[in-house]
């Protein structure tokens, strides 16, 4: 790189323009991009439980409150929670078909999304149901869980099918 | 606490996009627009400022709330920003009424915008999404049209409400804005139309949900003794209410009914609650807001409601939370006429998001500016001439502000001070 002449004075030209839509009033392409440096600190053993084909909740050490998606605290009553291993059976409990959605996930619609509710579990879990035809799918459904075998240490490393395929 | 009152309040017609002014120049038109209104207030009596706008990705410039300030020619007065997703300009609102009351400030300006035609709306909504769990809930297919989607299917299995009576919160609402001129999309819509427009995300269509948009809105609130200096014809606002969910959707576990005055635990023997049907927040806001304004029967003792239809659906799992009707009975409470601008309470006669458009941090606000005009009987001074939507005397309404999945919730009563 060439030494920088800090005498100059003419700021150097640089053929870099910009994307133009429009000049009255002036609307521009603005580029914006960033990558995180994101850490799932306690909830990484449920992302690692994943990888492993296993798929965890929590319950309360105090109140005994059970959690279909898990968090460190209780809800109810603040107390730490131990992890626990839900079973990989469930049932619907309400779904939907989304034919749009943000940008990230326009290719991959249409797709379903799922709450999973399990006997004697407080809360439920959101998921995708994967291999059943938009007007199939019913709440009450049974279904199982299914795991991506090359993980990406996403929530989507889990996914839903019907019970009986 | 010292009585609140608004005195007056300003708007920009919402549109889909506004690229002549940025945000700055939106929530001044607004505010000159509020202020031309009480000619006696000048700047050097506002003792500070409450700004709204939800999301900083859609205005690529953090502290905005501060160069809108600046803008108006109210620095160096306190001012603060205040962002509650959805709910970010009933907040706002309610923080002004916090400075008054505290007896901090005796008048306050609350403004809000957004500019959502900064993004196209597939990147719109992954923004809105990520107000939901970024590690559970967005990469899952966040998307909120899905996750309303979800909760009014089983509103549908828990209570048999139709798609048909979504429909009629589309209609309805639509309609009411053929007379708004501040309204991005007035229509005159039927049933069928509604059930025809393109599938979102099931069972929601295109017109059972709110539009992206650029718009503004100013409320200036102020002290008793301030406000019948100011106006002759000042609005009380005299309850107000705030209720919260959790963040996810899935974690809503079953709980008791939370009851109103005139509710009984037998009306829900076997209703388990709130599920992902109902959002308790919101029954917890009307609650509290119920009883600072003494309401013990909201549906004999309200005028009027404007509330957060960003989908049709929402509509009427809100008239249950605030105790229009039972839990339930939302579906048939829309489809009796009840809420219609004739009705025995109507609901968004302003059009509501649906039809005036969401430019979230400006929504709230811009119910309290309908609802004020409506109470002050000026609907046709505001609205060129029309006074088509102005109810025949009006003396208390209600207007709710909502965001997440029901996570934020505000509900404010204002009533006529004249």
């Amino acid at each position: 790189m060439a030494e920088k002449n800090i005498s100059s004075t003419k700021l150097e030209e640089v053929e870099q323009g910009c994307v133009l839509y429009n000049l009255d009033p002036i609307i521009m392409k603005y580029h914006y991009e960033v990558d995180y440096i994101h850490s799932y600190a306690q909830d990484s053993p449920f992302f690692a439980g994943l990888a492993k084909g296993e798929l965890k909740g929590s319950r309360c050490t105090k109140c005994g409150s059970t959690f279909g998606t898990p968090r460190s605290h209780c809800m109810n009553c603040g107390a730490p929670t131990e992890w626990m291993d839900l079973p990989l059976n469930g049932k619907i409990h309400t779904f939907t078909t989304c034919y749009f959605g943000g940008q990230e996930f326009l290719d991959e619609t249409p797709f379903t999304l799922i709450m999973v509710e399990w006997p004697g579990v407080d809360t439920f879990f959101l998921s995708r149901l994967v291999g059943v035809a938009p007007e199939d799918v019913q709440i009450g459904m049974e279904v199982k869980a299914r795991f991506r075998r090359l993980s990406q240490f996403k929530p989507t490393d889990v996914y839903f099918v019907k019970a009986d395929v | 606490m010292r009585p609140v009152y608004m005195v007056s309040g300003g708007i920009t017609k919402f549109s889909k996009a506004s690229p002549n002014k940025d945000f700055r120049y939106m929530v001044k038109e607004s505010f000159d627009s509020a202020m031309a209104d009480v000619p006696d207030l000048t700047l050097d009596r506002i003792d500070g400022s409450v700004a709204s706008y939800f999301s900083d990705h859609f205005t690529r410039q953090l502290m905005a709330g501060i160069m809108v300030h600046d803008y108006l020619g109210l620095t160096p007065k306190p001012s603060r920003r205040i962002e509650s997703g959805g709910a970010t300009g009933g907040m706002c609102f309610q923080s002004a009424w916090e400075a008054i009351a505290s007896g901090r400030m005796d008048v306050v300006a609350a403004f809000g915008f957004e500019t959502m035609s900064h993004v196209n709306t597939w990147k719109g909504n992954e923004f809105i999404a990520l107000a939901s769990d970024t590690n559970f809930d967005y990469p899952v297919g966040g998307f909120y049209t899905g996750y309303y989607a979800m909760m009014v299917k089983r509103h549908m299995h828990e209570f048999g409400t139709t798609v048909e009576q979504l429909a009629a919160v589309s209609v309805k609402n639509h309609k009411n804005a053929m007379h708004n001129p501040y309204a991005q999309f007035p229509a005159e819509l039927t049933i069928q139309d509604v059930l025809n427009s393109e599938m979102v995300s099931d069972p929601l269509k295109r017109l059972d949900i709110c539009v992206m948009s650029d718009g503004a809105a100013t409320a200036i609130l102020a002290s008793e003794e301030m406000a019948y200096k100011l106006t002759d014809k000042p609005i009380r606002i005299t309850g107000v209410g705030t209720g919260t969910d959790a963040m996810r959707l899935a974690d809503r576990p079953s709980r008791e009914v939370i009851l109103l005055p005139h509710e009984n635990p037998e009306d829900y023997k076997n209703l388990k609650y709130p599920g992902v049907h109902s959002f308790r927040g919101g029954r917890v806001a009307a609650k509290e807001a119920y009883k600072m304004a003494k309401i013990e029967n909201p549906l004999e003792e309200l005028d009027f409601v404007e509330l957060h239809d960003a989908f049709t659906s929402s509509e009427i799992q809100t008239y249950e939370d605030l105790g229009l009707c039972k839990y339930g009975d939302g579906g048939k409470f829309v489809e009796s006429g009840a809420a219609d601008l004739n009705g025995k309470v109507p609901v968004n006669p302003s059009g509501g998001l649906l039809a005036c458009g969401h430019p979230v941090g400006a929504t709230g606000l811009m119910q309290s500016v309908f609802a004020f005009w409506q109470l002050q009987g000026n609907v046709s001074k505001h609205f060129g001439g029309d006074g088509a939507l102005q109810l025949k005397n009006p003396k208390r309404g209600l207007i709710h502000s909502h965001a997440g999945t029901g996570t934020y919730i505000t509900v404010s009563i204002m009533e006529r001070g004249f």
